[in-house]
């Protein structure tokens, strides 16, 4: 008991582990995919030629990055079942983080369609483009790929930001290290582990984004 | 509303205090952490990357849990009040953040400046205090005021270490009134506020940094 790191109690929570290591990789793969998406909309959104529009997109991505996750969670979680939208905690954890970064990756976007060339807009008025053709034919292309490293960034700070979702019972790796430690009272060979295993997978997760950026980038 | 607002107001010099202390400590351990990885000595070296990526690599969450449930326990035995390892936890997590900042911006100050203070002989000191610095700091701060933003969303991290901060005093007024939207919408709220005074704030440091050098940032 007094050994500094039990290593056959490590090996026993292993598995417990390792699986929820994947149920959280899980999350922040659906969460990461809604967050692209939902990310672009918005950045799109806040370009708008109504101001109306515009404005308060703005103003929800704002707000949203000003506030911290753990309260949009408890939000979507405790405040929305009130008016009637009942979730399980999975899918209001996933939603909630998925919001939040959306956020997050839309500033990443808009610098991305900022950086874009003005002619590249002009040439596609001129060619009477419709919108829709000259964002996902012209202008997207070149505005994404610049910004694949900051989206990256973000993928990893979002599986770093799961934790918090223990908060609202998604029994996530941190909270699944937390309860093994609850059952046996020692919390330095969970705890540790999962600290370990986040490194580990934020590591492999930065590598996997790098190797993309090297295959997507221009000649 | 009247009645609530006391008690999360509370709450908010807590996230406030802590806030502050834990900023203070990001930028001491920022410029401990660069100087270490600017260091001749090469264990120094390493240390200071191994410091700033083990911090950078794990969740937040996961360091706090840890500060706060393994360092009490056999072998270490250092005991800490929830505040000091609120403190610590996002003095340490943020100031590795701090330093990457902290390393770009040292950078971005062109070789010819260094030279200039080394040939009239200035001490290493007054080098870095009176030329580099002041020259790093245009470049530093921008990204500093988003790292003191994420920190101050940090802070409702530390409700799960059962500090009375803001995000405490939501979640026990809700669970005492059950009044939950106008809670946490309030909660919200307080938090978007005190990001847009911190921004303020920044913004008039940050005028202050560039004073006179205005027409070389607008180029």
């Amino acid at each position: 008991m007094n050994s500094f790191f039990d290593l056959h109690y490590a090996g026993q929570i292993l598995p417990a582990l390792l699986r929820a290591s994947i149920y959280t990789i899980f999350i922040t793969l659906i969460g990461f995919a809604i967050a692209l998406v939902l990310g672009l909309v918005l950045a799109v959104l806040r370009r708008s030629p109504v101001k109306a529009v515009s404005r308060t997109v703005g103003f929800i991505v704002e707000f949203i990055r000003s506030t911290p996750l753990l309260i949009q969670v408890y939000v979507l979680f405790y405040v929305l079942p009130v008016y009637g939208i009942t979730m399980s905690a999975l899918t209001a954890g996933t939603v909630g983080i998925a919001l939040h970064y959306a956020c997050y990756t839309s500033e990443v976007y808009r610098a991305g369609l900022n950086g874009v060339a003005r002619g590249q807009w002009e040439a596609a008025c001129a060619l009477s483009l419709s919108p829709w053709r000259t964002y996902r034919g012209v202008i997207l292309p070149q505005a994404i790929r610049p910004v694949i490293p900051a989206l990256g960034n973000y993928l990893v700070a979002m599986f770093k930001d799961t934790p918090v979702l223990s908060a609202i019972t998604v029994v996530e790796l941190m909270q699944q290290a937390k309860n093994i430690g609850s059952e046996t009272f020692r919390y330095l060979e969970p705890i540790t582990l999962a600290g370990i295993f986040f490194l580990l997978i934020s590591v492999t997760f930065a590598q996997l984004v790098r190797r993309l950026e090297y295959g997507l980038r221009l000649p | 509303m009247r009645e609530l607002l006391p008690l999360l107001l509370q709450g908010t010099l807590v996230t406030i205090e802590i806030a502050a202390c834990a900023t203070v400590l990001a930028i001491v351990m920022a410029f401990v952490a660069t100087a270490a990885k600017l260091a001749p000595w090469a264990p120094l070296r390493w240390l200071g990357n191994a410091y700033v990526e083990i911090f950078r690599g794990t969740s937040l969450l996961v360091q706090l849990f840890w500060f706060f449930f393994v360092l009490p326990l056999p072998p270490f035995r250092i005991e800490m009040t929830p505040f000091t390892v609120a403190i610590v936890g996002l003095g340490l997590h943020y100031g590795a953040y701090g330093s990457e900042i902290l390393r770009g911006a040292l950078r971005s100050v062109p070789g010819g400046q260094f030279e200039a203070a080394l040939a009239l002989n200035l001490s290493p000191l007054t080098r870095m205090r009176r030329i580099v610095l002041p020259q790093a700091m245009i470049n530093a701060l921008p990204p500093a005021t988003n790292l003191m933003i994420e920190l101050l969303k940090g802070t409702s991290l530390v409700s799960l270490i059962t500090l009375s901060d803001l995000t405490f005093r939501a979640r026990q007024l809700d669970e005492a009134t059950f009044r939950t939207a106008e809670i946490f919408m309030l909660t919200l709220v307080i938090y978007f506020v005190l990001a847009q005074v911190l921004v303020a704030l920044m913004r008039h440091f940050e005028r202050r940094v560039s004073h006179g050098i205005l027409q070389r940032a607008a180029r």
